[in-house]
C-alpha cells in the first residue's frame, strides 16, 4: 500500500437547499474540491459518491454516471457507495483504497444528502432503513427512537443524568457560530436543550442533529500528484478503517458501547501508529448528545460511563485536551445523512490546513473523523496527519 | 411518500411474527429474534428454529412521538427492548400502557396486536406486541 | 336439536380490552341528563375484532390443554371483522398455529354470530368429523356518534373450544335456534355505523326472538326455568336481559353471574359468550346453563350446557373474565373519538 494524500476540500453550506438540486450540490462540492487542489478536473480518474437515501428520498439512483455527467467528466469509474449515514466515510474509505492500492492516482470522494424535499414523516422513515426493515421498522420505531434506547440503557448502567449527556448539543452549537458552513450559526443553553420537544423519550429536539441539504468533496492523490498540486500544507491520509458491528440493538449485549468504533479505532490507531492522546482535532459522530458522550469513550478518550466528564469539564473545548467536533458537530453544522462522513473530514482538514479561524486549534498536526452508520452497524474512522 | 411495505413481504414472514418464533445456537448457545439461519453473534450455521417464551420483563423503551410517516396515527406509542425468560431479547411495542406510568424492569407477556395498514385500502399486519402483566 | 354423540366445551376464553369510557363521559359530549349503563370496553389503536379473538382463542387453548393443530375448524362470527373481504379466521389460526388442514370460516349474524359459529362446530364434532373445534365470537361494535348505541357499543371477545364429551368441562345438553326476516338493526355495506329501528328492536326484536328460543329449547330438552342454576342473555344493554328473564320465569340470581353489560357494555357477538365465560368461571360441577343469545335481521340461539367435574381444574389455566374487567385505563372522550376511528385525519 503507498501513502495517500488530501491534495482539495469542498464543500456547500449545509442547509435546506430550496433552490439547488441533489446533482448540482454535487457539482458544487466538487469544484470546490479540484480549485483548492490545484489539480485538473480532467486528471480525476473515479469518484465515489456516499449517500444514503437519494432513491426513496429523490427517487434518484445510479449517482455515479450522474455526477460524472453533469461534472462533464463522463467516463471516470464512478458509483454510489451506501453505509447509511456512514456512507460518506465508506465513500471516503474506498477512494483511500483506490489510490492506495495503486490503481488510480487521483480520485473524488463525495457525499451527498437532499433530505429538505420530502416530508418530515418520510424522512423519519428513510433513517429506520439504516435497520432491519423487516423486523425492526415494523414495530414503528425510529431512529431516533433506538439512540432513546441507548440513552437509557447508558443512564441507567452509568448513573448518567441528561443535563450533563445534553451539554454536548451546547457544546457544538457554541463553536458553529463560527463555521461559515453550518446549518444552526447560533448557540443554545442547557435550558433551551432540556426545554425543547421530546421527539423519543428522553430524546428532545434540540439533542437531535437536523435534518439538511449539503454535499462535500475531498480529491485524494498518490505522492506523485500532490507534487503537481503544489499544495502548501500536505495532509497524509495516516489511517482509514471501516468495521461493522451486529446491526439491531437487541442483538447485542451492551447497548452503550459501540463495538464497531472500538473495532475500527483499534486498526486505525494501530494503522497511523498512533495512540489516543496524539489526537490533537477530534470529529465524532453525534447524531444525538448520548452518541457523542459514548464515542470518546469507544475512541478512548475516556474511561466508560465518564464520557459526558470530558464535556462538563470543558476538556472538548478549544484548549481542553481533545478538541472536539469544533466546526459544529453534527448538532450544528449539520447532518445531511450521506454527506456527513465527507464533511467531518473537511472540518479534520480545514483544522490541519490552519483555515479554521477563530476555532483553530494551534499547531493542529493529527485529527480523526469517525462516522457512524445506524445506532453503531457501520463505523468508518479516518486518521489525517500534517506532514512537516 | 416512502414505501418500503409490500404484501408479499409481510406475508413471508407472518408466523415468525405472529408466533415469536426465534433461533438457537447450537454452539455458542444463544437465542435470537427473527429466525435466521446463521448465529449474529458467533457465524455458526447450527440453529435450531425455537418457540421463544412469551414473558418476560422490559429492559428499556422509549416514547415514540415523531413516528415514521407510515405510523403516524398511532402517535404517541411505546418501544422497548424486552428480555424474555431465556434471556432472548426482542424490540417490539409495548402496548396497554399509559406512556408517562411505564416502568424500566416491569414483567410483560406477548400479545397478538396490529401493527400497521398499508394505507387505508391496503392490507393490516400484524404482530407480536408486549403488555404489563397482570 | 341435538348432536349425535355427546360433545362438550374442552377449552373456553374471554377477552376484554383495558381501556374504559365512562357513560358519563359520553352523555357530557353530548348533553343528555341520563345513560343505560355505568361504563363500557374500548379497543385500542392496535386492536380489531381479529386480534381480540386470537387473545380469547389463545386462552381457550391453554385451558384445553391441547397441542392447537388438533383444532380442526375455526369459525369466528363477528359483525366488526377488520376486513370487508378476507377472513379474520385464517389470521387467528396462522397465529396460533392451526393452519393449514383445517375448516376456517368468518361468519356474521349481528350479535348472534358467535353462538352460530358454536352450534356449527357442535355440529361438526357431533357429527364425528373433526376431534376438536373452535368456535368464537368477537366484536368492536362502533355507534354513531351521539346515538343511542354509543353509550354500550363495545369491544370485547369470548372463544370456546368444543371437543368429545367424556373431555368436557360442560357438556352441550341441547341446542335451539329461531330466526324470522326482522329488520330491527342493520348496516348497509360501505356504511361506518349501523342504523337501527328504535324502539322496534324491542319487543318484535329482542324480546320475541330469545322467548322463543329459550322456550322451544326447554320444551324440546324437557326443562323447566328452575331446572337451571344460570342463565345468560344476549345484553345490549342491562335492562333488556333483565326484562326477558323475569318474561321467562327465570331469577335475578339465575341472571346476575353472566350478566356484564353494565360494567363492559354491549360486546356484540361475543355479549352472551363472555356471559358463559363469566359463569363457568364460578360455576360449580353438576351445574345446568342456559344461554340465549340474539342477533338483528333477526333469530336467537338457545345452548343448554351442564359443567363436569373438569372444570374446576381447568378454570386457572387462563385469566377470568373479571381479571380483565378488572384491568381499566379510562379515556375521555376525546381519546375515545382517537382509538374509534372517529376522528378524521
Amino acid at each position: 500500500m503507498r501513502k495517500v494524500y488530501v491534495a482539495g476540500i469542498g464543500a456547500t453550506k449545509i442547509r435546506e437547499h430550496w433552490e439547488v438540486s441533489l446533482r448540482e450540490l454535487l457539482v458544487k462540492a466538487a469544484q470546490k474540491a479540484i480549485e483548492d487542489s490545484n489539480i485538473e478536473k480532467k486528471k480525476i480518474q473515479a469518484a465515489f459518491i456516499g449517500n444514503m437515501s437519494s432513491g426513496v428520498l429523490q427517487g434518484q439512483e445510479h449517482l455515479g454516471s450522474l455526477f460524472a455527467t453533469w461534472m462533464g467528466i463522463p467516463g471516470i469509474a464512478a458509483s454510489k457507495v451506501e453505509a447509511a449515514c456512514a456512507s460518506g466515510g465508506a465513500a471516503f474509505h474506498s477512494a483511500y483504497l483506490a489510490v492506495a492500492s495503486g490503481m488510480y492516482d487521483c480520485v473524488i470522494a463525495l457525499g451527498v444528502e437532499k433530505m429538505s424535499d420530502a416530508l418530515t414523516g418520510d424522512v423519519t422513515a428513510a433513517l429506520i432503513m439504516a435497520d432491519d426493515q423487516d423486523y425492526v421498522a415494523f414495530t414503528g420505531a425510529s431512529f431516533v427512537g433506538l439512540n432513546a434506547l441507548v440513552y437509557r440503557a447508558y443512564m441507567k448502567k452509568y448513573g448518567a443524568k441528561q443535563e450533563d449527556i445534553a451539554l454536548f448539543a451546547v457544546h457544538d452549537h457554541k463553536y458553529a457560530v463560527n463555521n461559515e458552513l453550518a446549518q444552526f450559526r447560533r448557540e443554545f443553553s442547557l435550558e433551551d436543550v432540556l426545554k425543547s420537544p421530546l421527539i423519543a423519550d428522553p430524546i428532545r429536539l434540540l439533542e437531535c442533529a437536523p435534518t439538511g441539504d449539503g454535499a462535500a468533496a475531498v480529491v485524494l492523490c498518490s505522492e506523485e500528484y500532490l507534487k503537481e498540486a503544489n499544495n502548501e500544507v500536505k495532509i497524509e491520509v495516516a489511517a482509514s478503517t471501516l468495521a461493522t458491528d451486529i446491526l439491531s440493538l437487541h442483538d447485542r449485549d451492551d447497548l452503550t458501547t459501540l463495538q464497531a468504533t472500538v473495532r475500527a479505532a483499534e486498526k486505525a490507531y494501530k494503522m497511523a501508529k498512533i495512540s489516543p492522546s496524539d489526537v490533537d482535532v477530534l470529529e465524532v459522530h453525534d447524531a444525538f448528545t448520548i452518541l457523542g458522550v459514548i464515542h470518546l469513550e469507544d475512541l478512548g478518550f475516556a474511561k466508560k460511563g465518564e464520557g459526558w466528564k470530558l464535556v462538563k469539564e470543558g476538556e472538548i473545548e478549544l484548549g481542553g485536551k481533545i478538541p472536539t467536533n469544533l466546526m459544529g458537530g453534527l448538532k450544528a453544522r449539520g447532518h445531511p445523512v450521506g454527506a456527513t462522513g465527507i464533511y467531518q473530514i473537511y472540518d479534520a482538514v480545514t483544522q490541519l490546513k490552519g483555515e479554521a479561524g477563530k476555532n483553530q486549534v494551534d499547531d493542529a498536526e493529527v485529527a480523526l473523523a469517525q462516522n457512524v452508520g445506524g445506532v453503531g452497524g457501520t463505523v468508518s474512522i479516518n486518521i489525517f496527519r500534517r506532514v512537516r | 411518500m416512502v414505501k418500503a411495505n409490500s404484501i408479499p413481504r409481510v406475508w413471508r414472514e407472518r408466523t415468525i411474527k405472529y408466533r415469536l418464533i426465534g433461533g438457537k445456537c447450537k454452539k455458542c448457545g444463544k437465542s435470537f429474534y427473527p429466525f435466521r439461519r446463521i448465529c449474529p453473534r458467533c457465524g455458526s450455521e447450527e440453529i435450531e428454529e425455537v418457540h421463544l417464551p412469551r414473558e418476560g420483563k422490559l429492559l428499556y423503551y422509549t416514547v415514540i412521538r415523531a413516528p415514521p410517516s407510515d405510523f403516524e396515527e398511532y402517535a404517541p406509542y411505546v418501544v422497548g427492548i424486552v428480555e424474555l425468560k431465556d434471556g432472548t431479547r426482542v424490540l417490539a411495542q409495548i402496548t396497554d400502557v399509559v406512556e408517562d406510568q411505564l416502568e424500566e424492569g416491569v414483567d410483560v407477556e406477548a400479545v397478538f396486536r396490529k401493527y400497521r395498514e398499508q394505507g387505508k385500502e391496503g392490507i393490516i399486519e400484524y404482530g407480536i406486541k408486549f403488555r404489563p402483566k397482570t | 336439536m341435538k348432536t349425535s354423540r355427546q360433545v362438550g366445551i374442552v377449552g373456553y376464553g374471554a377477552y376484554v380490552p383495558i381501556y374504559r369510557i365512562k357513560n358519563q363521559e359520553i352523555a357530557r359530549v353530548w348533553g343528555k341528563s341520563t345513560w343505560p349503563i355505568k361504563e363500557k370496553s374500548v379497543p385500542g389503536l392496535d386492536e380489531d375484532s381479529l386480534t381480540m379473538a386470537y387473545e380469547a382463542s389463545y386462552n381457550a387453548v391453554k385451558r384445553a390443554q391441547i397441542p392447537p393443530e388438533e383444532i380442526e375448524a375455526v369459525y369466528v362470527g363477528s359483525e366488526s371483522p377488520p376486513y370487508a373481504v378476507k377472513p379474520s379466521a385464517t389470521v387467528i389460526a396462522e397465529a396460533l398455529g392451526i393452519t393449514p388442514r383445517l375448516i376456517a370460516i368468518d361468519m356474521e349474524f349481528a350479535c348472534r354470530a358467535g353462538t352460530t359459529a358454536l352450534q356449527s362446530v357442535i355440529g361438526l364434532v357431533g357429527s364425528g368429523m373433526i376431534k376438536y373445534g373452535l368456535a368464537v365470537g368477537t366484536d368492536t361494535a362502533q355507534g354513531r356518534p351521539g346515538d343511542a348505541l354509543e353509550f354500550t357499543a363495545a369491544a370485547g371477545a369470548a372463544a370456546f373450544i368444543v371437543g368429545k364429551g367424556e373431555e368436557a368441562l360442560a357438556e352441550i345438553e341441547a341446542t335451539y335456534s329461531y330466526v324470522t326476516d326482522t329488520p330491527d338493526f342493520w348496516r348497509r355495506e360501505g356504511q361506518k355505523y349501523p342504523r337501527h329501528g328504535g324502539r322496534f328492536t324491542g319487543d318484535p326484536a329482542y324480546f320475541k326472538h330469545i322467548v322463543e328460543a329459550a322456550r322451544g329449547l326447554m320444551s324440546e330438552a324437557g326443562l323447566a326455568p328452575q331446572d337451571f342454576d344460570y342463565v345468560v342473555f344476549h345484553q345490549p344493554n342491562l335492562k333488556f336481559p333483565l326484562r326477558v328473564a323475569k318474561r321467562l320465569g327465570f331469577s335475578k340470581e339465575q341472571v346476575s353471574a353472566g350478566l356484564l353489560s353494565g360494567i363492559i357494555g354491549n360486546t356484540y357477538a361475543a355479549a352472551s359468550m363472555i356471559g358463559l365465560a363469566a359463569v363457568l368461571d364460578k360455576a360449580k360441577p353438576g351445574e345446568r346453563i342456559l344461554v340465549v343469545s340474539f342477533g338483528s335481521g333477526a333469530g336467537s340461539d338457545a345452548i343448554s350446557l351442564v359443567t363436569t367435574e373438569l372444570l374446576e381444574q381447568k378454570r386457572s389455566l387462563a385469566p377470568l373474565v373479571e381479571s380483565y374487567i378488572n384491568r381499566r385505563i379510562y379515556v375521555d372522550y376525546a381519546t375515545y373519538a382517537k382509538f374509534r376511528g372517529k376522528i378524521m385525519r
